[in-house]
């Protein structure tokens, strides 16, 4: 079991309150995930030509100045960063390309959460709760957030294994479900040349989303092709750039709810998860349907 | 009439208060406030008790309910009304999958929408639902009737046994063993008790029956190389 939340805000004025709105359906979702929680906030974008990092270091007191100053030379551009608990934030003046390629030559032991213009994935062992308060998450501001708290049912609780999972720039997933053919599917991905860090099944839907599109799918198409692919149950919430998106799948054990505003839309496993949201009493509140993908989106 | 928050007090609280009318009834009517979707809300009930759920509600409202007359006002969880024996359960809104799962007895009625599974081997239920009824509805089902005034999902009636069930609108599918049936006069008879019972204003003549070919009810010899 696992429990998944998110919150894609329509009214541009509550953007500073994202975190501070997020933080009680996160916590909210405790019951459903208590081993490990993380989530995708998207904002404080960076300019076209310039990427923005999520790095993690086990150990918190790691140098990252010294990092950031050595990518500087290397690269010949600006790089402006911070670090929260074990997590660094780069904002790097180069390609998404050039920067993660300079992390993996020379900081072997840095892990790239997340890559993209606004996206920062930010996950950690233990209750909610707990990293919630770790990384600040009620001053957050942004656009939209996905997050999700973990029970874990198929691999290790570990920080790699927990959620979201970066499928992309500025992609990620959060599962809650068990796939039943990821041992294989993850074989041949591997063959394709994707690159997994855990044995877990979610990261196989995530490696799977990632090849696809890096195959040239859109997003709805990548799904599609999944519905068909994946094996099992899973809901899954797909943060994007601009939004994000819903599905289940054809069986649709996994519970969702959705709800909607004039100022938001919500996403959870449970309605619980929905209920400090403003305007919560009036809102469109309705189920997914299983087998149908469901996406929002502020246009640019 | 008695009140109880939920903001203020425990869905445990609340169901011991309620539980201890089954052997001395002080109190006929119960308001809930605040539910905000919590689980297992007034379950066990064995009373004749008037709830009214003043809010969304979790999972499994109102489940193993005898005698109550409940009513969410707003949607449900899933499994809402799961195995009722008796009594009457309303949702002004519309319920997640699984409704009126395995229920004996009693009525239940969803104003809006079903989800899947609805009627999961029902054993003797009516289940009124005035809008849609999501996949595998009535899967299994076993005795009672499913009213579906919307459209039914996937597989409907898969593996069925003997629940008749009156759909209006379209069925996506039926499943293994369900197949549409002749409505005579006793079925309209039937259905117009139904709708009346819930509450609901429908042409009886506009629906159609389906029920059980009753080809599956004994294993066939000639099947067993299929397993």
């Amino acid at each position: 079991m696992c429990g998944i939340v998110g919150l894609y805000l329509k009214n541009k004025a509550l953007e500073s309150r994202l975190g501070e709105l997020f933080t009680p359906m996160l916590i909210a979702m405790t019951d459903r995930g208590p081993d490990s929680a993380g989530f995708a906030i998207y904002g404080d974008e960076v300019a076209d030509g310039s990427v923005k990092l999520t790095l993690h270091h086990v150990d918190e007191s790691y140098d990252w100045g010294a990092l950031a100053r050595l990518m500087q030379q290397s690269l010949a551009c600006a790089v402006e960063w911070f670090q929260n608990s074990k997590v660094a934030v780069f904002k790097v003046q180069a390609c998404a390309e050039a920067a993660t390629a300079f992390i993996e030559e020379h900081a072997a032991d840095v892990l790239v959460l997340s890559a993209g213009q606004s996206i920062e994935i930010l996950k950690a062992v233990g209750l909610p709760e707990s990293i919630a308060e770790t990384f600040n998450l009620p001053a957050m501001q942004g656009s939209h957030i996905i997050g999700h708290t973990r029970m874990a049912t198929e691999s290790a609780v570990t920080m790699e294994g927990s959620h979201p999972f970066s499928t992309g720039q500025d992609l990620c997933l959060v599962h809650n479900g068990s796939l039943s053919n990821h041992n294989r599917l993850r074989e041949e991905l591997q063959r394709e040349g994707v690159e997994f860090q855990t044995e877990n099944d979610s990261e196989v839907a995530a490696g799977y989303l990632t090849l696809r599109l890096q195959k040239g799918d859109s997003l709805n198409q990548a799904l599609e092709s999944a519905l068909n692919d994946l094996d099992g149950f899973f809901t899954f919430t797909i943060g994007t750039r601009d939004g994000f998106a819903v599905l289940r799948d054809p069986i649709a054990c996994k519970p969702a709810v959705l709800a909607e505003t004039d100022d938001y839309v919500a996403m959870a496993s449970e309605y619980q998860a929905l209920t400090t949201l403003p305007g919560i009493e009036d809102a469109k509140v309705w189920e997914p349907e299983p087998e149908t993908i469901y996406v929002w989106e502020r246009e640019q | 009439m008695k009140t109880i928050n939920l903001e203020t007090q425990t869905v445990r609280d609340l169901n011991q208060a309620l539980h201890d009318q089954s052997t001395k009834c002080t109190e006929r009517e119960w308001e809930v406030l605040e539910p905000k979707g919590q689980h297992n809300i007034a379950c066990g009930l064995d009373q004749n008790l008037a709830v009214d759920i003043k809010g969304h509600a979790g999972y499994f409202c109102a489940g193993m309910n005898k005698k109550a007359h409940i009513t969410v006002h707003g949607n449900a969880g899933q499994g809402v009304a799961e195995n009722m024996m008796s009594g009457t359960v309303r949702v002004k809104g519309d319920a997640s999958q699984a409704a009126g799962a395995t229920a004996h007895g009693g009525l239940l009625v969803v104003e809006g929408n079903a989800a899947a599974r609805c009627g999961i081997s029902m054993k003797g239920v009516d289940i009124v639902v005035k809008g849609d009824v999501g996949h595998m509805s009535c899967f299994m089902g076993q005795a009672g009737n499913l009213v579906v005034c919307g459209d039914a999902g996937d597989a409907l009636g898969d593996s069925l046994y003997e629940v008749k069930i009156y759909v209006k609108g379209s069925v996506k599918s039926l499943g293994a063993d369900c197949i549409e049936k002749e409505m005579r006069d006793e079925h309209i008879h039937e259905l117009t008790e139904l709708l009346n019972r819930a509450g609901v204003d429908e042409d009886p003549a506009s629906f159609k029956r389906y029920g059980s070919a009753r080809e599956l009810y004994n294993f066939k010899i000639d099947n067993a190389s299929a397993y």
